[in-house]
C-alpha cells in the first residue's frame, strides 16, 4: 500500500516539476515550485525520513515560495517564449549526465536492501553506539551534531554567509 | 525495483536542462531548486531499508538492520537549509540585475551589458 | 510594502498561532534528542513565524518587532556559540568539538548530550536569523520599506 502511495506521489512530483519548468507565467512557476516542495516532503515522510521531511515542509513549501514571491513582486511576471539557442547543448549535457548516472545505478544495490554497502559501512556503528556514547536516542541528531559536528559547523557558517550576502547585496542605502 | 532512482535522475536531468536552456533567469533559479531537491531525494533513497523504523533507538533493541541509515539524513538536513539560503542570494542578485537592466532575459541583459561597455553613459 | 491582511479572522488566528508556533519551535529544539527534530527544524519554524507575522499583520508589524542589524548579530552569535562550545571542549583537555571534555560537572556521556544541546541552540539562532534577514531584504520595495 505504501508502495502505491509512493509511486503516486512520485508521478505527481514529476508532473509538478514539468509545470514549474514550462509555465509561461512566472507566478505559476513559483506556485508550482511550492507545491513541488510540499509533495517532496510528503515523499520523504512516506519513506520514513521524518527529520528531513519536517525541514523541507517548512523550507521548501513555505519559505522558498514566500521568498520567490517577495522577489517576484519587485520584478516582471512575464517570460519571453523564445527558445534559447543553447537548448541542444543543454539537452546533450542533461542526457549525457543522466545517462552516465543511470549507467552507474545499475551497480547500485536493490532499493531497500539492508545489507547494502551504505547500510553496513559506518552507520551501524552510529546506530549501535549512539545511546551509550552520547545519551541521545535520535541517531540523526547525534550523527549531525556530534559524530559529524565539523560538517554541521561549516554548513551553518555557509548559511549565515548566504544571509549576510543577501543583506549586503540589497542594502537600500547602496543606490 | 529501482524505479525511484530513475525518478530522481529524471528530475536531475530536468533541473540541469532548465538551468542551461531557459532564457529567463528566474526559471534558471527554479531549475536550480529542482536540481538540488532531486539530489537530496537520491541520497535519501540510499538510506531506506526494508521494514525499517525511524532511526531512533531505544536501549532494548539496537540491531542496525531494523533502523534506517541515519547518515544520509544528517547530511541532507543541512543541504536543505543551504538550498534556501542560496536561493535567497540568487534572488538578491536577480533583483539587482532587474533594477539595473530592466529585464530578466539573459540575452537582453547580455546586450545591455555590452552596450554599457561600448558606450559608458 | 506588504499590507495587513484584510480579514479579521486571519489576523486573529495568526496572533493566537504565533506564540504557540514559537513554543513548538522551542519544544522541537529541546526534544531533538528523543524525537525527530533538532536545531535546523526549530530554526526554520522560528524564522517562518516571523514571515507569517509580516504576511498577515503587515510589514510594519514585523519592522517593529525585528531590528535587522540586531538580527544579523544574533545569527552570528549562534555560530559563535557553536564555535565556543567546540573551544570549551579544548579547554577541558580534548580536541576541537570534543564534547566529552566540556567543563561541566557531569559524566562524559552526559557532557556530550549537553554539548549537542548547546550547538543545536546555536544552529537554531543562525538559521532563524538567516531566514528573517532573507525575507526582510527580499520583501523591501524600491522605496526602502
Amino acid at each position: 500500500m505504501s508502495e502505491l502511495i509512493l509511486a503516486g506521489l512520485l508521478a505527481l512530483l514529476v508532473a509538478l516539476a514539468v509545470v514549474a519548468v514550462r509555465a509561461p507565467d512566472l507566478l505559476l512557476a513559483v506556485i508550482a515550485l511550492g507545491a513541488y516542495g510540499f509533495v517532496m516532503s510528503l515523499i520523504w515522510a512516506v519513506m520514513g525520513a521524518l527529520d528531513v521531511a519536517f525541514t523541507e515542509a517548512v523550507v521548501g513549501a513555505g519559505a522558498t515560495t514566500v521568498l520567490f514571491l517577495a522577489a517576484l513582486l519587485r520584478m516582471s511576471r512575464r517570460r519571453s517564449p523564445a527558445a534559447s539557442p543553447l537548448r541542444w547543448v543543454a539537452l546533450a549535457v542533461a542526457l549525457g549526465t543522466g545517462g552516465a548516472v543511470l549507467g552507474v545505478t545499475s551497480g547500485l544495490p536493490r532499493w531497500g536492501d539492508p545489507t547494502s554497502a551504505p547500510a553496513t559501512h559506518v552507520s551501524p556503528r552510529y546506530l549501535v553506539r549512539t545511546l551509550s556514547e552520547t545519551a541521545t536516542p535520535n541517531a540523526v541528531t547525534s550523527v549531525l551534531a556530534d559524530y559529524r559536528g565539523y560538517d554541521t559547523l561549516v554548513e551553518t557558517t555557509v548559511i549565515l554567509t548566504a544571509g549576510l550576502g543577501c543583506w549586503l547585496l540589497l542594502n537600500p542605502r547602496r543606490r | 525495483m529501482n524505479y525511484p532512482y530513475w525518478v530522481a535522475i529524471g528530475l536531475l536531468m530536468l533541473g540541469l536542462y532548465t538551468m542551461i536552456a531557459q532564457r529567463n533567469l528566474l526559471k534558471k533559479a527554479v531549475g536550480m531548486t529542482i536540481f538540488q531537491t532531486a539530489i537530496i531525494l537520491f541520497f535519501l533513497l540510499l538510506a531506506v531499508k526494508r521494514d525499517a523504523s525511524l532511526p531512533i533507538v531505544s536501549a532494548a533493541d539496537v540491531d542496525p538492520a531494523r533502523f534506517m541509515n541515519p547518515l544520509p539524513h544528517a547530511l541532507m538536513l543541512t543541504a536543505i537549509v543551504v538550498m534556501v539560503a542560496t536561493s535567497g542570494v540568487a534572488l538578491a542578485i536577480l533583483i539587482r540585475l532587474y533594477a539595473r537592466y530592466g529585464s530578466l532575459e539573459e540575452d537582453v541583459i547580455a546586450e545591455r551589458v555590452a552596450s554599457d561597455e561600448t558606450d559608458p553613459a | 510594502m506588504i499590507e495587513r491582511h484584510a480579514s479579521v479572522v486571519v489576523q486573529t488566528f495568526v496572533r493566537v498561532l504565533t506564540p504557540l508556533a514559537q513554543l513548538f519551535a522551542l519544544y522541537v529544539l529541546a526534544f531533538g534528542h528523543y524525537s525527530p527534530g533538532g536545531g535546523f527544524q526549530a530554526g526554520v519554524i522560528l524564522g517562518a513565524t516571523y514571515i507569517l507575522l509580516a504576511l498577515a499583520l503587515g510589514r510594519d508589524t514585523l519592522d517593529r518587532k525585528v531590528n535587522q542589524p540586531v538580527c544579523v548579530a544574533l545569527g552570528a552569535a549562534g555560530v559563535l556559540l557553536y564555535v565556543l562550545t567546540g573551544v570549551a571542549g579544548m579547554a577541558g583537555g580534548g580536541t576541537f568539538l570534543d564534547y566529552s571534555r566540556l567543563p561541566l560537572p557531569v559524566p562524559p556521556v552526559r557532557a556530550r548530550y549537553f554539548g549537542i544541546l548547546f550547538i543545536e541552540t546555536g544552529v537554531t539562532l543562525g538559521v532563524a536569523a538567516t531566514l528573517i534577514i532573507l525575507f526582510c531584504r527580499l520583501g523591501e520595495q524600491e522605496s526602502g520599506r
